[in-house]
């Protein structure tokens, strides 16, 4: 339902081939991700490596690389890929009518005091 | 009573002028009495199609009245482009005509919209007061084009796309000819404006995004469209934001972008997308999100009506195809006579409905884990395939240019087969991977006659190539400089590696290194191809030298991105996406994600005003440290990257710009005192350092470039370790290249000696330019030269007397175009999007912002 997933404006704010982000009080930074063939993807902005912004990587098919020591995570899994191990949260996101909505529950994590409310 | 509603409607029925058909009466009242009355709300694709399934399973169940707000019978919208191109009229693409109504005993209101939906009284009422009452209601009201709500936007002349009026308001104002503007390059916007340029008017498509159809189409694809509907005289406009509507005396004539640009108009049409008209479902309380809320059996929260169509939501989407639509009705008749099925949701596909342009796309390309992508371009005959498979399960095909094998993929995702035994040659097509057999393509291409042309940009037949490979070469680069197959495009290659295989066996010698996995050619073919073929930008390089991936990977769009910008200084356009994050910053990225900030000091120079700028940034944005850094100047660290365009704009202020630390560019020159100070200084060594690093500052490089000057041959400024290196002695300057202080030190080879400072900056130029145009991207001079030899450099400088010349006037050229302070632009606003965060979350606050209230 629309209240479990919380607007995060419109499409254009984002370029393809880019990312953006959203920091969260209390929480761990996102990063929302548009990909060159139109996907767009939300992870824990936080490599799993060494917590590199994932963010400012470059993006390409669906995969970003790390910009501090360039491990490829998949934007759908969060999984690093290849012979690198590790994984980032993957924050469940939904394209309607040209805005991005993003999981309302995920986005708070386990940050939010209001959460039971 | 019901039979009584039935005799009343029906004598009402005949007195009203506006009726299309008059019910007839074939049944007999005893009949009629028992049925049910359905009312549909809609006369458009879904609502006739529900009625058409519904007479299909059992004629006799329903009295069916239909209520249309448009003035005509049943027709097929997704033709209305085809009207409007000229190909169709509208007599043919009429659905059902007035007799379909009266055979099945129809009732018709056209033009007549439903108001108000009485669920307690069963009873919907239309505009003209009149009133029908129900025992079953469908809603198939559609979707209300969207207006983007910019000043103008009711001005007249802005039209929309979406019924039969808009076409003849279309055909209206292209009687009249001049120019017409489309804001909207998806499907419906493209079409719009075939349609319009068809007949005859000038136009311009005005998309926000990137891409053209960003939803149907990569980027591969969508740059292919670009190219050719701007071949056919349309400006397409992407990334344009329409700030406003220009009208005079009431009427449209202009369209403005928020960056300033305007296109005149005498039209303009919105064609920006659509909402599902939601409206009456709303007011009458049904449940409704984005869409009506329907089950499987497009029942809504209220069991007596039934909705299908664009306006619906099932399970979370709304569609804006028509073939959910089929299968939607079927669902709905099997429910409405009795017998559910029920409706599980559909894949769609999208093929572009302009003669000459064959696109497909289907299902989803946007990748991942696990998905496999299968890439085929041919750029001889402008084709690009792709297909995207995951779990051996085809889940995505786009395809540009020869669509012919899209229901073949279409059909096969939706079937969700396993592909894995056609894999190999799936992306040939129907005619090569159907008949299951699994093909080797080794087996086909042996199967080739001996004249089979195998090189189409060199006429290479398949006998010559085999005869060239006899002959002694065995690796795909000795082919291709002995035979040229597969020397142009590269499209063959594929075919010319599997005739090494065919011919040698293992005797094949493996491949050239090549730039990344993503392509066959070499650096070196590629920086070649781009000047031989004119290539202009990431994707038609990719396009042109068959990429094997959609749009590349980290490795290749870095140098693709630099190789095109050297190659063509001045009208490349940079691409901010293909650059790693410290250039697309202009700042170094730190361990923790902040940024550290290196402002230049020529040749190691400063002076009060910049040492208190510096200072001053460092307080006012709480660096935790300042660093002089081994390049003889100040790194501030610790800055957040919504903070750089504040530093920078203070280090502006002082008369400072960027000093690249980040780049693969020109970073430092180091000098020493020189003969200013020193007592053994024999020349100006710190002088002819601040005129080298104001000469070569900004210029984008493979890699990054260090220069040194010093003074006399103790080599204070350590110069015998730069990429460039002056040694001063008292004749005049030693100059030293291919230096190294890195991870492999390696002291410079002397590449000459020049009499005066003039001579030193040009050859630094030269030499500079050399580097530029030859290198590999990420190659320092120091593996450079090793690998090409430094008798290979001095040959390409010195062995013609205006070499030197030649390649110092291009860098200069280029470096008109290069040396803008790229902090300048940024602390002016440029990318401002790359500093700012798109919103914040707060936790604790939890009420709905206005955007989320819309859908509630
Ligand atoms: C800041 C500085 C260290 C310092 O505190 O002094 C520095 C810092 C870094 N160096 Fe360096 N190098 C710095 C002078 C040097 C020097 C000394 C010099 O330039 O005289 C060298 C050896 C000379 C040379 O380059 O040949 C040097 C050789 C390297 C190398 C090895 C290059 C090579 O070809 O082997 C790397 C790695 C690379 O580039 O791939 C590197 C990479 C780096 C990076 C960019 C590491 C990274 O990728 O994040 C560091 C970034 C720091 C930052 O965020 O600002 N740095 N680095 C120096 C900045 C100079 C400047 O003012 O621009
Ligand atoms: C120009 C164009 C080209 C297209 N091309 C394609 C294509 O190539 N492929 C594809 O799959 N799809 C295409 N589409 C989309 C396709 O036409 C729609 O998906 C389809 O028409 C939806 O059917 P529907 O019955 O839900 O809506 P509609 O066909 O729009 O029917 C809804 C009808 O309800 C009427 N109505 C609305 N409110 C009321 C009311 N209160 N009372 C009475 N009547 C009301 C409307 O006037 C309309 O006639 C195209 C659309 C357009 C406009
Ligand atoms: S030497 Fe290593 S740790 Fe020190 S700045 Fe250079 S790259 Fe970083
Ligand atoms: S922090 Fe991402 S690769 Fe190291």
């Amino acid at each position: 339902m629309i209240g479990d997933w919380l607007d995060i404006g419109p499409v254009d704010q984002i370029a393809p081939g880019n990312a953006r982000t959203l920091p969260v009080r209390g929480g761990d930074e996102i990063a929302v991700f548009h990909t060159l063939d139109g996907g767009f993807h939300a992870l824990v902005n936080k490599c799993p490596h060494k917590h590199g912004p994932l963010s400012q990587g470059i993006v390409h098919g669906g995969v970003v690389t790390c910009p501090l020591h360039s491990w490829n995570i998949s934007l759908k899994t969060g999984e690093a890929l290849g012979d690198d191990k590790g994984c980032v949260p993957v924050i469940p996101l939904r394209v309607d009518a040209g805005r991005i909505y993003l999981l309302r529950e995920a986005v708070l994590g386990g940050a939010s005091p209001a959460k039971a409310a | 009573m019901r039979s009584g509603g039935f005799f009343v409607l029906c004598a009402f029925e005949k007195e009203r002028t506006h009726v299309n058909a008059p019910t007839s009466f074939k049944q007999s009242d005893q009949q009629s009495a028992l049925r049910e009355r359905l009312v549909v709300i809609g006369n458009g694709m879904a609502g006739c199609r529900a009625v058409e399934e519904i007479l299909a399973r059992d004629p006799g169940r329903f009295d069916v009245t239909i209520f249309g707000a448009e003035p005509r019978v049943n027709y097929n919208r997704i033709m209305l482009s085809p009207v409007l191109a000229g190909e169709k009229a509208f007599e043919d693409i009429v659905i059902n005509g007035e007799d379909w109504y009266a055979d099945n005993a129809i009732t018709l209101v056209s033009g007549d919209p439903v108001v108000s939906i009485d669920r307690a009284a069963q009873t919907v009422v239309a505009k003209s007061g009149r009133s029908e009452p129900y025992d079953r209601l469908l809603i198939a009201t559609g979707s209300d084009p969207f207006i983007i709500p910019v000043p103008g936007k009711d001005l007249a002349g802005v039209v929309t796309f979406r019924d039969l009026d808009d076409v003849d308001r279309m055909l209206a104002a292209a009687d009249k000819g001049g120019s017409a503007v489309v804001i909207g390059g998806g499907l419906l916007g493209l079409e719009a404006a075939h349609g319009l340029t068809l007949r005859g008017m000038k136009v311009t498509v005005i998309h926000i995004m990137p891409t053209l159809m960003e939803r149907q189409l990569d980027e591969a694809a969508g740059w292919l469209l670009k190219a050719e509907l701007e071949q056919r005289g349309q400006t397409i406009v992407t990334g344009g934001d329409t700030g406003e509507i220009v009208g005079r005396d009431g009427h449209v004539s202009a369209v403005k972008l928020k960056d300033g640009r305007e296109f005149p108009a005498d039209i303009v049409v919105m064609a920006v997308g659509i909402r599902p008209a939601t409206g009456l479902a709303r007011s009458a309380g049904l449940e409704v999100e984005r869409g009506i809320m329907v089950d499987d059996h497009m029942v809504t929260s209220d069991p007596a009506i039934m909705a299908v169509g664009e306006c619906v939501q099932h399970r979370g989407t709304c569609y804006g195809l028509v073939a959910p639509l089929w299968d939607m009705c079927r669902a709905l008749a099997d429910h409405a006579c009795g017998a559910p099925t029920g409706y599980a949701g559909s894949v769609t596909s999208t093929k572009l409905k302009v003669s000459g342009i064959d696109l497909f796309s289907a299902g989803d390309f946007s990748g991942g884990e696990g998905c496999e992508d299968i890439v085929m371009r041919d750029a001889a005959r402008g084709l690009y395939k792709r297909v995207v498979i995951k779990d051996d399960r085809l889940i995505g095909a786009v395809l540009y240019g020869d669509t012919a094998d899209g229901s073949w993929y279409f059909d096969l995702l939706k079937k969700g087969e396993d592909v894995s035994p056609i894999r190999e040659a799936l992306i040939f097509g129907q005619a090569f991977a159907a008949g299951g057999a699994p093909l080797d393509p080794n087996a086909a291409v042996a199967a080739l006659s001996d004249d089979a042309e195998i090189c189409g940009c060199n006429g290479v037949s398949k006998g010559k190539v085999v005869e060239t490979i006899r002959a002694g070469a065995c690796s795909l680069d000795a082919v291709r400089s002995q035979c040229k197959a597969s020397a142009s495009c590269g499209s063959c290659t594929g075919l010319v590696e599997s005739l090494l295989a065919v011919t040698l066996g293992d005797a094949v010698q493996s491949k050239a290194k090549t730039l990344c996995k993503c392509t066959s050619f070499t650096h070196d073919d590629v920086r070649r191809l781009i000047l031989e073929k004119n290539l202009r930008a990431i994707p038609q390089v990719m396009q042109q030298l068959h990429w094997s991936t959609p749009d590349g990977c980290a490795s290749c769009r870095p140098a693709l991105n630099y190789y095109l910008l050297c190659a063509w200084p001045g009208e490349y356009e940079d691409d901010q996406k293909s650059r790693f994050v410290n250039e697309r910053m202009h700042a170094n990225i730190q361990k923790d994600g902040t940024y550290s900030v290196v402002p230049r000091m020529w040749g190691g120079l400063t002076n009060p005003r910049e040492l208190r700028a510096i200072a001053d940034v460092v307080e006012k944005y709480n660096a935790p440290m300042v660093k002089v850094t081994g390049g003889q100047r100040l790194d501030i660290f610790g800055i957040k990257k919504e903070d750089l365009p504040a530093v920078w704009a203070d280090l502006n202020a002082a008369g400072m710009v960027s000093g690249h630390a980040y780049g693969k560019s020109l970073r430092t020159v180091k000098t020493c005192v020189g003969s200013e100070w020193c007592r053994f200084g024999t020349q100006d060594s710190t002088g002819l350092g601040v005129k080298l690093e104001r000469m070569t500052w900004g210029s984008w490089m493979p890699h990054k470039f260090k220069i040194a000057v010093s003074g006399c041959p103790r080599n204070c400024a350590e110069a015998t370790i730069k990429d460039f290196g002056v040694v001063c002695v008292d004749s005049g300057y030693e100059l030293h290249v291919g230096g190294n202080g890195g991870i492999k030190v390696r002291a410079t080879d002397l590449l000459g000696k020049v009499a005066t400072e003039a001579e030193a900056m040009e050859v630094c130029a030269a030499f500079v330019q050399l580097y530029r145009e030859q290198a590999h991207y990420l190659e320092r001079t120091a593996p450079w030269i090793e690998r090409v030899g430094l008798e290979h450099v001095k040959a390409a400088l010195f062995d013609d007397a205006d070499a030197v010349t030649r390649l110092a006037a291009r860098f200069r050229h280029s470096q008109q175009f290069m040396q803008d302070d790229p902090w300048a632009e940024r602390a002016a606003g440029k990318h401002a999007e790359l500093h700012q965060h798109l919103a914040e979350v707060r936790p604790l606050n939890f009420t709905p912002t206005t955007t989320e209230a819309e859908f509630a």
